[in-house]
């Protein structure tokens, strides 16, 4: 138990005590330059690393793109081209430093720059793992709190189970039978890819694109049966990913919550008598805020990922898909670009869970 | 940090009623009547530049916005006048003359001019992208091919550098390489010197049915249709084009209705659509032929004896039948069906007995096959049958997978003991399939012919050699018919190839769509006669 933690008090006296403004900045300014390195060294080191394995797989990117007829003079001036011809710390040398001003090279198979087509796929995967993980957090927290309150009962076996099936079963399965269910059976929802092909024409050519994302775009358009169409196509991905991620979700909030009602304060609290309720969705739950915030932070990143099944599924154009093809083809810039986004991505929703920590934590600040 | 179970009631309920509200749309999805929607898996696109495109699906996209001087009829799949109204071919054998057609425009607007033909063949000469080598073979080099093809007037000329038969010339034209560009159009586009390449990748400047409004890779295509299309208006005004890889997905929209037309259908799916009459599966035949090959370096491939009992010892029918169904049919010959000379006879089946007893023949003392297979599932599949036949005629097979341009890098080093390939041939001319299989001019390491199948497999096709090239010359099609017949022959008796199949396609219609063309084994898909 931690001393004194009752009610929050002493956090929010400790927060009065804090020491005068300059040194807090000077703080803050020490935080945020030391944050910077760090972020800067996991972006080489993670460039180093995957560059490396780039260039010891046996795939040959210049066999990849001219395919089985290519002559030896295709081949070499191929080579040449790409650069492949240079000394390997040449090769990362000039990366690096590309990838410093943000240029991520070339795809070799598009010929497309890698950051304008990234630029294309992300949103698609960004816009599906937000509200996937919206959803994911919509259910699975409340979900996982009720089964610990009541551990053993039907409603925890129930969590649990549920938890545990969308633990087991593969993703691809799980897709085909949901769309063979909802889209093809049921006609509930709409097929895969993002709009209906009449729509999807119309946002192509008539409609200013903001975002990338289409839920986003179509509103602001103000095209409501757009939207709807492509509310109809993502709710399925959606929820299936964000099934996923409730059972994640709910599994951690039930034991970190059962851990939490053990606490004496808990006991405390009930002793003088303050609601169960309350107890339970104030005080325990603020209390298991903060690994939570990890555990949602975590499973957002990797949906972030993008979720290359079920984007190949529901025909979705989005990150998973784009790395997982550009890795076939061995479209070594592709992917280099795509793993380096990831990368970025963690580092971004670390250092956002970071500050979501110290909202919640005033140890942490 | 508050967690309000209030509003997160609240947000139960956004989501619930966004569903609800989604459903009545999601009802009533439907294919535009103006719009042809097609899923197919599209990944494989790498430009649609014609002078680089060299992939099924930017063909398809290419036969549908450009046209060449010599063309291909969907329907009846014989050649026709393209571009060109009429041509001719001059006693000394090696001057061609191209009439243009008078009236056709662009879709800029810019009539089509002979000076727009030359531009475009040497252009394709000269970007000298992969399918650059179908013009080379008629001695059109970056260095000559300004001289060799020249316009006057209406009246395009071409050189070739031998007495080619002229079918060999024609054949070649219909290929997409040979697809006639806006040369004034494109020159406006040029990069530092790449002739208009670049810009070419995703816009289109041709004479087609259609014109390329939108392309995004890995994710699909529109194409608008242009009105006086020379070969009469399309009938679909638009084709969208969804890149669907999942083949179970592209069923589900086909019997749905979201889609009219599903390309990458497999032989579960189809079963599955039976009795569906809502739907329809046409079949033909693509052009690919799989084929199992053996490294002439290793000598035991040189024994008859032993090749022989090979042959024997595949299980062509039952692999057709059973774990290839509907994806292939038995094909023992090189050319596929559908070209000039093509055997569509059958001498091989399964012989375990014949086998084994032409191994004993043959004096190698447990033979031993190490195969290199791409770790694709098909692949895979028909290289454990083989192992299992092999192994029943006392031949040993060592399964050896790999990623597919790793296992071609190793192919074309001659590094292979024994590999189960497929190859597609390149235009509808046998000497596509016949000059790789059954030619080999230099089958020393240095020669480093990795265009011949038969040098990657150090085989020496002997006089072969000399009978293909000679059929290439061969004015008379009947001769020449004859002659390839008997090269297939030869070849399939004594090379260390073993023709097994040649693809079968099935596509998935909407039951109200009428005249969808694919091409079979010599053209790529038309979309202009399509109605629904």
């Amino acid at each position: 138990m931690r001393p004194g933690f009752v009610r929050g008090a002493p956090y929010f006296m400790a927060s009065i005590d804090a020491p005068a403004a300059p040194s807090r900045l000077g703080r803050i300014l020490r935080q945020v330059g030391a944050t910077l390195i760090t972020l800067l060294i996991t972006f080489v080191g993670l460039l180093a690393v995957t560059f490396i394995i780039s260039r010891v797989v046996p795939i040959d990117p210049v066999m990849s793109i001219l395919g089985e007829r290519a002559t030896e003079a295709q081949i070499a001036e191929t080579r040449t081209k790409l650069g492949l011809d240079r000394p390997l710390w040449m090769q990362f040398g000039i990366y690096v430093n590309d990838a410093l001003h943000g240029d991520l090279g070339t795809s070799i198979r598009t010929k497309k720059p890698v950051v304008a087509e990234i630029a294309r796929y992300f949103p698609a995967t960004l816009e599906l793992s937000t509200l996937a993980t919206i959803i994911g957090v919509i259910i699975g927290i409340p979900a996982g709190v009720l089964a610990a309150t009541k551990p053993g009962s039907l409603l925890d076996q129930a969590v649990r189970l549920i938890g545990l099936m969308g633990y087991s079963m593969p993703v691809f399965w799980l897709g085909l039978i949901g769309l063979l269910l909802f889209y093809g059976q049921l006609g509930w929802v709409s097929g895969p890819g993002r709009l209906d092909a009449a729509f999807d024409m119309t946002m192509q050519f008539e409609l200013t694109q903001y975002t990338g994302m289409i839920l986003i775009d179509t509103a602001l358009n103000g095209q409501w049966d757009m939207f709807a169409n492509a509310v109809s196509h993502i709710i399925l991905p959606a929820s299936l990913l964000g099934y996923l991620s409730m059972a994640y979700i709910s599994r951690m909030t039930r034991s970190f919550m059962m851990n939490e009602l053990g606490q004496e304060y808990i006991t405390t609290a009930r002793v003088k008598g303050m609601p169960e309720r309350r107890v339970i969705w104030v005080h325990a739950l603020k209390n298991v805020m903060v690994p939570l915030i990890t555990v949602v932070a975590l499973s957002y990143a990797f949906l972030l990922e993008g979720a290359v099944l079920t984007e190949t599924i529901f025909a979705w154009p989005g990150l998973g898909r784009y790395i997982t093809d550009a890795l076939l083809v061995a479209d070594m810039p592709a992917v280099l670009g795509g793993t380096v986004v990831v990368g970025a991505v963690y580092i971004g929703i670390n250092m956002v869970s970071d500050l979501l920590y110290r909202l919640a934590d005033p140890r942490a600040r | 940090m508050k967690f309000d179970p209030i509003r997160r009631g609240f947000g139960v309920a956004a989501v619930a009623a966004l569903m609800l509200g989604a459903a009545p749309a999601a009802l009533f999805a439907a294919t535009p009547a103006d719009t042809l929607v097609i899923a197919e898996a599209i990944d494989d696109i790498v430009s649609l530049d014609p002078g680089e495109a060299y992939e099924f699906s930017g063909l398809d996209l290419v036969n549908n916005t450009y046209d060449g001087l010599v063309e291909i009829d969907p329907t009846t799949l014989a050649m026709m006048p393209g571009l060109a109204e009429s041509w001719s071919v001059a006693d000394d054998g090696v001057t061609y003359t191209f009439k243009m057609k008078a009236g056709l425009t662009f879709a800029s607007g810019n009539p089509v001019r002979a000076e727009d033909a030359a531009y475009s063949l040497q252009r394709a000469v000269k970007i000298n992208k992969t399918p650059a080598f179908i013009l080379n073979q008629f001695g059109w080099t970056a260095d000559n091919v300004d001289s060799m093809i020249t316009a006057k007037d209406d009246v395009l000329t071409l050189k070739v550098d031998k007495p080619y038969a002229p079918t060999f010339l024609y054949n070649c034209l219909t290929a997409g390489v040979a697809s006639i560009v806006d040369a004034e159009t494109v020159k406006t586009h040029d990069v530092g010197g790449d002739m208009g390449n670049a810009w070419l990748h995703e816009n289109t400047a041709g004479t087609g049915a259609y014109i390329l409004k939108s392309f995004k890779p890995n994710e699909g295509y529109v194409l608008e249709a242009r009105p006086g299309y020379w070969r009469g208006d399309a009938k679909i005004a638009k084709i969208y084009m969804t890149h669907v890889p999942e083949a179970a997905t592209e069923r589900l929209q086909l019997e749905k209705g979201d889609i009219d037309i599903a390309r990458t259908l497999t032989p579960v799916d189809i079963a599955g659509m039976a009795g569906n009459a809502d739907v329809k599966i046409q079949q033909d035949v693509g052009g690919q032929v799989y084929y199992l090959a053996f490294n002439q370096k290793n000598e035991q491939y040189k024994n008859a004896k032993f090749l022989d009992a090979m042959r024997w010892a595949v299980d062509y029918q039952g692999m057709a039948d059973t774990i290839m169904k509907g994806t292939v049919v038995v094909h023992q010959s090189f050319l596929p069906q559908g070209y000039l000379g093509a055997l569509d006879d059958q001498p091989y089946k399964l012989d375990i007995a014949k086998a084994k007893q032409l191994v004993a023949d043959s004096g190698i003392k447990d033979p031993k096959v190490v195969l290199s297979v791409r770790n694709a599932a098909d692949r895979m599949d028909v290289a454990q049958s083989i192992q299992n036949t092999f192994g029943q005629a006392g031949i040993t097979v060592e399964l050896k997978t790999g990623e597919g341009a790793e296992q071609l890098k190793e192919y074309r080093a001659r590094q292979h003991d024994a590999t189960l390939q497929t190859w597609g041939p390149d235009y509808p001319d046998p000497n596509t399939n016949s000059s790789t299989f059954a030619e080999n001019p230099d089958n020393s390491d240095a020669a480093n012919n990795t265009g011949y199948l038969a040098w990657r497999n150090a085989y020496d096709p002997g006089e072969m050699t000399a009978m293909s090239k000679a059929a290439v010359l061969e004015r008379d099609p009947d001769k020449r018919k004859a002659m390839y017949e008997e090269i297939e022959k030869k070849h399939r008796e004594t090379s260390p190839f073993i023709l097994m199949f040649q693809q079968a396609r099935n596509t998935g219609l909407r039951a109200g769509v009428q005249g969808f063309y694919t091409g079979g084994a010599i053209d790529a898909a038309a979309y202009w006669l399509v109605t629904k």
